[in-house]
């Protein structure tokens, strides 16, 4: 009984809430001159709190705000994972030339700010004598033709980490990982801290310092909530394995570009996946392995 | 009481034998290549090596009159065209064993030498696959991507490398 009483307590409370932040919100756009949208992103819940019917009325106000920028109608969805996958992916350091396909078709794919730059793939050249080396890693190598004599290249992004520092650090719950292992990050939930880039062992995470700009022309309209969405400035992005075209079956735009056929993708857990075979069959390596993030990210040796 | 009887039947006889029709397309559909990419005009061969009014010459030398552009650098000095194009039909290759096969099943010809590349070709591990990671999935052929008479991948110009941080700082680039 008691309980009872308790949990109606709360839920008068919760209702009063309710009232008073709706209250707030017209008297905030009364007296800030701020327009409904504004104020309905302010208030707006992390995206696993958000009810269905919430997220749909989020979704339809973000479609309506990337129209207004963008002059394009722009399709947001939020395709949940799959059941019995778990995303994994293999680059083949033997095969990769350092064309930077990858890097372009990625910034294209997922809406990467042009201006200011942003880039989520760096591809780092090395030398072969050396072996993999951060420390003297150049990624602004421009000959005229690549491979160059004695080098190797080793395309860095987002590694999807079983044990993944970035969202253990974030003080606010907007990066975690999904169920089919994508680490993702809610961009409306954000603060800017940057907190997830300084632990990222991998250097991965990028930050919107400037206005994202992308030319109405070049926008892909096919997004996803949690991925190749406009972004606003002052929040954190990275790669999400194309999570707008992987959860539909396709592949990720930089396998789908690379012109060496270095790149593979996969569900991790189906025995008869490519990317099983080259885990099962080939010399793979994990990149700062003894960090212990544990990367579905893998780098293998193809010959 | 004739419905059990009617389930076994729509099962075992109608549902099975489908079943087995799918996945026999499926496996057909597994290794689903585009076209050689042999240049335009050029196809098919037997309409200047028909046999008659070009003889076939077995020597073997140095091109001068015809496919004088094509530069062989594929294995030892001693391979040359009729190890691999056959001398009495050449729309056809033929393997080691003599058999003729179509130019669009050439991946058989390469794997003669190149076993553990085609083993790994048909698991999607050597060669580029595009479509579907848990579905219809295109492949290249090996001559798609290597020019069989000069099989060494040829060298890209690189797409611009990333604006240094100097730049984006001073406002070149950079955040505003």
């Amino acid at each position: 009984m008691k309980y009872r009483l308790e949990s109606r307590g709360l839920k008068s409370r919760r209702r009063f809430l309710g009232t008073a932040a709706a209250a707030m919100a017209g008297a905030m756009a009364t007296l800030t001159g701020c327009g409904k949208n504004e104020v309905d992103a302010f208030l707006q819940h992390n995206f696993r709190e958000l009810s269905q019917e919430e997220l749909r009325k989020v979704i339809a106000r973000l479609e309506q705000d990337a129209k207004a920028k963008y002059g394009k109608e722009i399709h947001i969805g939020n395709e949940p994972a799959m059941q019995g996958v778990v995303f994994g992916y293999a680059l083949d350091l033997s095969r990769c030339i350092g064309c930077r396909r990858c890097v372009k078709a990625c910034v294209k794919e997922n809406n990467q700010s042009r201006e200011p730059q942003i880039e989520w793939i760096r591809v780092l050249q090395m030398d072969k004598d050396e072996g993999v080396d951060v420390a003297h890693a150049d990624p602004y190598y421009n000959p005229d033709k690549v491979p160059q004599e004695g080098k190797f290249y080793m395309p860095v992004q987002c590694h999807q980490c079983r044990n993944a520092p970035c969202t253990k650090v974030c003080p606010v719950g907007a990066t975690w990982q999904t169920q089919d292992g994508i680490v993702v990050v809610d961009y409306n939930w954000c603060i800017g801290c940057r907190y997830c880039m300084a632990a990222c062992p991998y250097g991965a995470r990028r930050f919107n310092w400037g206005e994202p700009s992308v030319p109405s022309a070049d926008i892909n309209p096919a997004t996803h909530y949690l991925g190749n969405r406009p972004r606003p400035k002052g929040v954190v992005e990275k790669c999400t394995f194309c999570i707008q075209r992987t959860r539909k079956g396709l592949y990720p735009a930089c396998v789908e570009i690379c012109p060496t056929g270095s790149r593979k993708f996969g569900n991790l857990a189906d025995p008869k996946s490519e990317i099983r075979y080259i885990l099962e069959n080939k010399r793979v390596f994990i990149f700062k392995e003894d960090l212990n993030t544990k990367p579905k990210f893998f780098y293998f040796y193809g010959v | 009481m004739s419905t059990p009887s009617l389930q076994w039947f729509t099962r075992r006889i109608l549902v099975l034998p489908c079943c087995w029709l799918l996945a026999g397309a499926a496996g057909a559909q597994d290794i689903q290549v585009p076209p050689p990419p042999i240049t335009e005009g050029m196809f098919p061969c037997t309409v200047c090596h028909d046999g008659k009014n070009l003889k076939v010459n077995r020597k073997r030398r140095i091109l001068k009159d015809m496919h004088s552009d094509i530069v062989l650098r594929h294995g030892p000095d001693s391979r040359w065209c009729l190890d691999c194009h056959d001398a009495d039909n050449r729309d056809r290759l033929h393997l080691a064993s003599g058999a003729q096969i179509k130019f669009t099943v050439s991946y058989e010809l390469c794997g003669q030498c190149h076993g553990e590349k085609l083993r790994d070709w048909r698991a999607g591990v050597h060669g580029k696959r595009t479509g579907s990671w848990n579905g219809q999935k295109q492949y290249l052929l090996c001559v798609n991507c290597h020019n069989p008479h000069s099989p060494h991948f040829e060298a890209l110009k690189p797409l611009p490398p990333p604006v240094r941080p100097e730049a984006i700082q001073a406002g070149k680039g950079g955040a505003l």
